[in-house]
């Protein structure tokens, strides 16, 4: 006898299959999330936030690491977003088909795939040593620009992509030349869009340790210039939980970079949705 | 005029995507290749590195990249693929529009966090179940599979929902139910985009770094079983970059090279699939 | 008859590879509202974009001449040829912004004005375009909260602002409550003594309520032209006269 099995049983199975797969998932998310928050919130403190770090991270807070952070995200935002903004206009504005746009795209799409610790390796050799930039703010942010680069073009071709045509048809009706529209029409309609893409270059920026860490180095001093060395959050994490220097300190730095993440997500998630409800 | 300056001036700012990637790939192959030169081939192809000494022996590395590769997509694949049939086909629009997002928050997480979270929970729990040190091929392969999840579920998912609907319907006139049609019809023509996921989400896990360094035991010997310490091309990189010099460094930066070689060819043929839709 | 304000010369024009416009040869005169009727796809739409010079924008192939007061159109800077040649589209698209902001947005990327200058303007233009006592206590409001009908008066305003000579209108009406066109085609012959009219129009009737001359384009080429009343009664082409009484469409 043989025993089949119909197509709606095998449906009822594929579903459970696939709902138990999502539902697996989403429960890894929530417990990482989950796990990092229980065993660092009671870190949290004001103190912890402002105090410096002292004894090689056992004791003290995560101040320099925190200024550390902003100032490199800061470097890599100021260079990554007039480049990649300017390629995204470049993209959609002025070519249609062609070669040059193919080159641009096929450099975008590659260095999006490089992972972390080529960046780390280029960074190292180009701007540490080559240009003598050192272990330095500097030379983690421009090597982080270099990184979030894709992200930004890609965030904002979709952007500027999406503003109506008849906006430059209009424009142009008035007698307003092609580069005026854009900077007095086109940019800011694609602004929420374009701002999406920069706070989802931050994340990355905030997130990344292997291009970081040999670039900008991992001093504990408060940096005092965009050539100081710094350590990054993710940067201190990593060194606190490898070296097992202080578990209740490495979980405290964890919560931190999560808040930051969540933060980050929600803010680009509630932009694009306030973008994408107005013009489609 | 200004038409003809700012167009000028754009088309050059536009050129920083690809000059960035020309200069990675001219300052890590002149920082490696003469190393693989210098070195030899037979020397470069072995499995001992030991490079203070003049032994630039990579293959126990390319072969520890390869299995947790491997496991990572063992793990990732089918979990993502089936997440995402479920998101774009079973679940109706407001659970999408809620799902999606937190998926793609798996993305942001750094992945640091994912090799703390290996290290404090993955790697006692493989110990106590399977015995070993826990570090090892199957605590890598559990978190990259993990980590590789958001780049195939939102790939893929994307793919999935650009089949015309058409199709769809189609399938359904002639009384297919909705797994029928995934199987019979979404798969095959959503296939370019789903290997484009995968192979994305390979080069995702080959190039990951930080949390295979805290997992993954970093021993040199080629993994006889799942449970033994391996050491990716990655984790070579980035423990001995720190305290290298001279051809250490360079034979260093020659893993840079053929890991960048690996990566670009993936990629490449990740976009041709994507672009053949 | 008066010099041609604009005057067009064995006019083709080429989207890839289809002949939207055949040697065309056509003279617009001031002041004068010129109705353009024909069936969809007859080219006129593509006429009003080859006057502006839009059509250059969508890859359009144009050989011959288009004049403005004798002056070649390809000889004049482009910005200015379109401030002085104005086109409404046939859907109304206001710019993101108040109403204010839509109106002085064109003539502030052409001049300098002090803002006694622009709210003067602001005034004139709304005013023409008899949209003026509808917005007057709510000029700095969202101009995406106007009706359709007021939209495309202000869309009208919009380019009364820029102080053109010739408006061109791409069936301006398509798509608005009757209340609305008749308020439009009001507007367009009080406007008359100050601007010349293309009125681009698939609605024969109204092409006959309000253009001095009408001309009939059929598959590209200009069939026949003549004042208004004599195209309409005893036209000379007999395609002309099965468009009108409604055999084809």
């Amino acid at each position: 006898m043989t025993f089949r099995i119909g197509p709606r049983t095998s449906q009822i199975i594929a579903y459970t299959f696939l709902l138990a797969c999502t539902i697996i998932v989403i429960a890894i998310l929530l417990f990482i999330i989950g796990f990092i928050f229980k065993n660092g919130f009671g870190k949290l403190s004001w103190n912890f936030l402002t105090e410096n770090t002292k004894a090689m991270g056992k004791e003290g807070g995560i101040f320099p690491s925190i200024i550390g952070t902003l100032l490199v995200t800061f470097v890599a935002i100021i260079i990554a977003a007039p480049l990649g903004i300017g390629s995204a206009l470049y993209l959609t504005e002025y070519t249609k088909g062609g070669w040059i746009r193919r080159i641009i795209s096929f450099g975008a799409d590659c260095l999006a795939g490089v992972p972390s610790i080529i960046f780390g390796l280029f960074g190292f050799i180009f701007f540490v040593i080559t240009l003598k930039l050192g272990w330095s703010i500097l030379s983690g942010g421009l090597t982080l620009a270099v990184m979030i680069l894709p992200t930004i073009i890609r965030t904002s071709e979709e952007a500027i992509k999406a503003v109506p045509r008849a906006y430059r048809e209009i424009s142009y009706s008035l007698g307003v030349g092609k580069i005026d529209t854009i900077i007095r029409i086109v940019l800011p309609t694609a602004f929420p869009g374009i701002a999406t893409g920069i706070i989802l270059g931050i994340g990355r920026a905030v997130s990344e340790t292997a291009a970081v860490i040999f670039t900008a180095g991992s001093s504990l001093n408060i940096p005092t210039s965009l050539l100081s060395s710094t350590r990054t959050l993710a940067v201190h994490f990593y060194i606190l939980a490898r070296e097992g220097i202080s578990m209740p300190n490495a979980y405290g730095t964890a919560t931190v970079l999560i808040i930051i993440i969540l933060l980050i997500n929600f803010i680009a998630y509630r932009l694009m949705h306030r973008f994408i409800a107005r013009y489609y | 005029m200004k038409e003809k300056v700012s167009e000028k001036f754009l088309l050059i700012i536009s050129f920083s995507a690809i000059v960035s990637l020309l200069l990675i790939t001219i300052f890590i192959f002149a920082q490696g290749f003469p190393l693989i030169f210098k070195a030899g081939l037979k020397n470069f192809f072995s499995t001992h590195w030991a490079p203070t000494k003049g032994h630039f022996g990579i293959v126990s590395m390319i072969i520890g990249s390869l299995f947790v590769t491997l496991g990572a997509l063992i793990v990732g694949v089918p979990l993502g693929l089936a997440c995402a049939v479920f998101l774009a086909e079973f679940s109706p629009p407001t659970i999408q529009k809620v799902l999606k997002p937190i998926i793609e928050l798996l993305a942001g997480i750094p992945s640091v966090v994912y090799g703390f979270i290996g290290i404090v929970i993955l790697v006692p729990l493989v110990r106590n179940l399977f015995g070993g040190s826990g570090f090892s091929v199957l605590t890598s392969a559990l978190v990259l599979g993990i980590m590789i999840l958001p780049t195939i579920v939102s790939i893929s998912y994307d793919s999935l929902v650009a089949v015309p609907q058409t199709y769809r319907e189609g399938s359904y006139a002639l009384g297919a139910t909705k797994w029928q049609t995934v199987l019979m019809v979404l798969f095959p023509s959503a296939r370019s985009g789903i290997i484009a996921a995968i192979i994305l989400g390979m080069g995702r896990a080959i190039g990951e770094t930080m949390a295979v360094i805290m997992i993954a035991g970093n021993a040199l010997k080629i993994p006889h079983s799942i449970l033994d310490p391996v050491r990716t091309i990655t984790s070579t990189i980035a423990l001995e970059l720190g305290y290298s010099s001279g051809d250490h460094r360079l034979a260093l930066f020659a893993c840079g090279s053929i890991l960048f070689i690996i990566i670009i060819i993936l990629n490449i043929i990740a976009i041709r699939i994507g672009n053949r839709e | 008859m008066a010099n041609p304000k604009i005057k067009i010369t064995n006019l083709n024009l080429y989207y890839e590879d289809v002949h939207a416009l055949k040697d065309i040869n056509l003279e617009i005169y001031p002041n004068e509202i010129l109705g353009i009727i024909g069936p969809a796809n007859s080219g006129k739409s593509s006429l009003l974009r080859a006057i502006n010079r839009l059509a250059e924008l969508d890859g359009a192939v144009i050989q011959g001449k288009i004049e403005l007061d004798g002056t070649d159109t390809r000889e004049l800077p482009v910005n200015e040829l379109r401030r002085r040649v104005g086109l409404i589209f046939a859907a109304p698209v206001v710019l993101p912004g108040s109403i204010y902001k839509n109106i002085t947005y064109g003539p502030r990327m052409h001049n300098r004005y002090t803002k006694k200058e622009l709210d003067e303007l602001v005034y004139f233009s709304l005013t023409s375009a008899g949209l003026w006592d509808e917005v007057k206590d709510r000029l700095f409001d969202s101009a995406s909260s106007l009706s359709g009908g007021q939209q495309q008066r202000l869309c009208i305003a919009r380019t009364i602002a820029l102080k053109p000579e010739v408006i061109m209108m791409d069936e301006p009406c398509s798509g608005l409550d009757p209340i609305s066109t008749a308020k439009i085609e009001k507007t367009m012959l009080e406007l008359k003594e100050r601007f010349t009219f293309i009125l681009v129009t698939n609605n024969t009737k109204q092409a006959a309520r309000v253009s001095t001359r009408t001309a009939f384009f059929l598959n590209g080429e200009l069939i026949e032209v003549a004042p208004t009343e004599t195209l309409f009664t005893s036209p000379k082409d007999k395609r002309t006269n099965d468009y009108i009484v409604g055999r084809f469409g």
